[in-house]
């Protein structure tokens, strides 16, 4: 009998990738906190802002309240999706020994990587469909037609690229249990003091040099430029751009396998 | 005559530092191709660095590591198809259930093992849907062997394989070793039991503080079973007495 005779071979890249993002999104959609996260919180702002009159006496920008409402909403989940979730996630991938176990598997290091931002964007299509799905029966209008659509998924694939290398960052160098505080309290200070549903303008003078320059600011404000003012916005995707440039050279210099 | 074996595992003069502590103090084995050997020794003798080494997870501080003639580092994505892996502990998500777990890891190769086949072998059936942190011990343990034969490796790499399992899951584990020996398979695996490394092996090789103090096959080691394994191994590891 011959069973266990040796034929190793690794599956096409194609199929590994498909086969990681597959799992990681299946493992998220079974882990509510991670849930709460991505779909639940964002909602319930955008309900709280669109449908209550709450939006009306917040600085949310010029215009409807529920047009500036949407894109920050949808920048606030995108920043859950690509950052906190996947820092936490991967603070505890590597507690568990998952990191270790795969990265002594075909998948490989960069298949691994490919894989994890393969779940997030799955996750992020969900989440705009969602909201803005919500965000339209709230009386939305969005503006721009395609230079809308161009702005908004330019912006969201390099606020990820950026965001995904702030998480990965943390998690390669940080204990999970510090990951997951860590990821949570930037979360939250992103959301009031990072330019996202605030616009920059709003905040005292002193602080808007420095506010205007975070990548929660870009991301905000490209989406809202995207879908409010109809254009493509190439200064935000270009400081989100040099964000994922400068924290994805960290990670790859940091991010420890196992 | 001389008769060729082809060498599997070589590692010479090799050491790994974690700062200032020296986990692997120059050791140098090869391990031949289709059989089966044991890395013996007390737990922090180095074992596992040793075999970490040839997964590619430590850079050697000098010395060489050659698995199936490739550098473990260097040739990291062409080696890791090739052998197969059983972390000392974890290596799974806690919510991923046992058989999905396996299932995900046999995707990643070209020719995987039967899963069906697998979890009937390795008695996981009543725990297929189980989470892996609601596994028992002896569960996980034997998970993790199956992840690491599922791929059909040309050498596994089973870092103490039978910690934590009941004599029964303890004797099926050493029936697998040794029907994957006979069908070609290479194993290399740590332990601190004796009577695995007699039971089980070709060639043991005796580690202690980061050396090889010793090796041979059981019977050689046990001359001719005239001690048990645990007498030469404490002989060997015993501090010079005193004139």
């Amino acid at each position: 009998m011959t069973t266990y005779a040796p034929q190793p071979g690794s599956a096409p890249w194609p199929r590994k990738v498909l086969a990681h993002s597959r799992m990681e999104f299946k493992l998220l959609v079974r882990n509510g906190e991670q849930l709460l996260l991505a779909l639940v919180i964002p909602l319930g702002i955008l309900l709280l802002l669109g449908a209550t009159g709450l939006g009306d006496r917040l600085p949310l920008g010029d215009g409807r309240a529920i047009d500036q409402a949407v894109p920050r909403v949808l920048a606030l989940a995108i920043l859950s999706s690509s950052f906190t979730s996947l820092a936490i996630a991967t603070g505890f991938e590597r507690r568990y020994g998952v990191i270790k176990r795969l990265g002594a598997s075909p998948l490989s290091r960069t298949g691994l990587l490919a894989g994890k931002i393969g779940a997030v964007l799955i996750v992020q299509v969900i989440q705009l469909a969602v909201l803005m799905g919500t965000g339209l029966a709230l009386g939305w209008k969005p503006v721009g037609g395609a230079q809308a659509v161009i702005g908004v998924i330019l912006t969201v694939l390099c606020g990820t690229a950026a965001f995904a290398s702030l998480g990965l960052l943390m998690a390669g160098v940080l204990r999970a249990e510090a990951t997951l505080a860590a990821a949570n309290l930037l979360y939250l200070l992103l959301l009031v003091g990072g330019a996202i549903m605030t616009p920059v303008d709003e905040y005292p003078s002193g602080m808007q040099s420095v506010v205007r320059l975070l990548p929660s600011a870009a991301l905000a404000n490209g989406l809202a430029n995207s879908t409010v003012e109809g254009v493509i916005p190439w200064a935000a995707a270009l400081s989100l751009a040099l964000w994922a440039g400068v924290l994805g050279y960290l990670v790859s210099r940091t991010f420890r396998w196992d | 005559m001389l008769r060729f074996v082809p060498v599997a595992v070589e590692i010479e003069d090799l050491v790994v530092r974690y700062g200032e502590k020296t986990a692997v103090d120059g050791l140098s084995l090869t391990v031949a191709a289709g059989t089966v050997t044991a890395v013996l020794g007390p737990n922090g003798a180095g074992k596992t660095t040793t075999v970490e080494s040839c997964e590619g997870f430590r850079r050697p501080d000098s010395g060489r590591v050659r698995v199936l003639g490739l550098d473990p580092i260097a040739d990291h994505d062409a080696l890791m198809p090739r052998i197969g892996v059983m972390l000392q502990e974890g290596g799974a998500w806690s919510g991923v259930r046992a058989v999905e777990m396996l299932k995900y890891v046999a995707t990643l190769h070209t020719h995987p093992l039967d899963i069906a086949m697998l979890v009937e072998r390795l008695d996981l059936a009543s725990c297929g849907r189980t989470p892996y942190r609601r596994l028992s011990g002896g569960q996980k343990q034997r998970l993790s062997f199956a992840l690491a034969i599922v791929g059909r490796p040309e050498i596994a790499f089973l870092d103490e394989p039978t910690t934590g399992l009941d004599p029964h899951g303890r004797r099926e584990i050493w029936q697998v070793i040794r029907d994957l020996r006979d069908d070609g398979v290479t194993v290399v695996l740590t332990t601190h039991a004796m009577d695995e490394a007699e039971q089980l092996s070709d060639q043991v090789h005796v580690v202690s503080a980061g050396k090889v103090i010793a090796s041979g096959t059981p019977d050689d080691l046990t001359e001719h079973h005239k001690k048990s394994l645990e007498d030469v191994f404490l002989e060997l590891t015993a501090k010079p007495e005193r004139s």
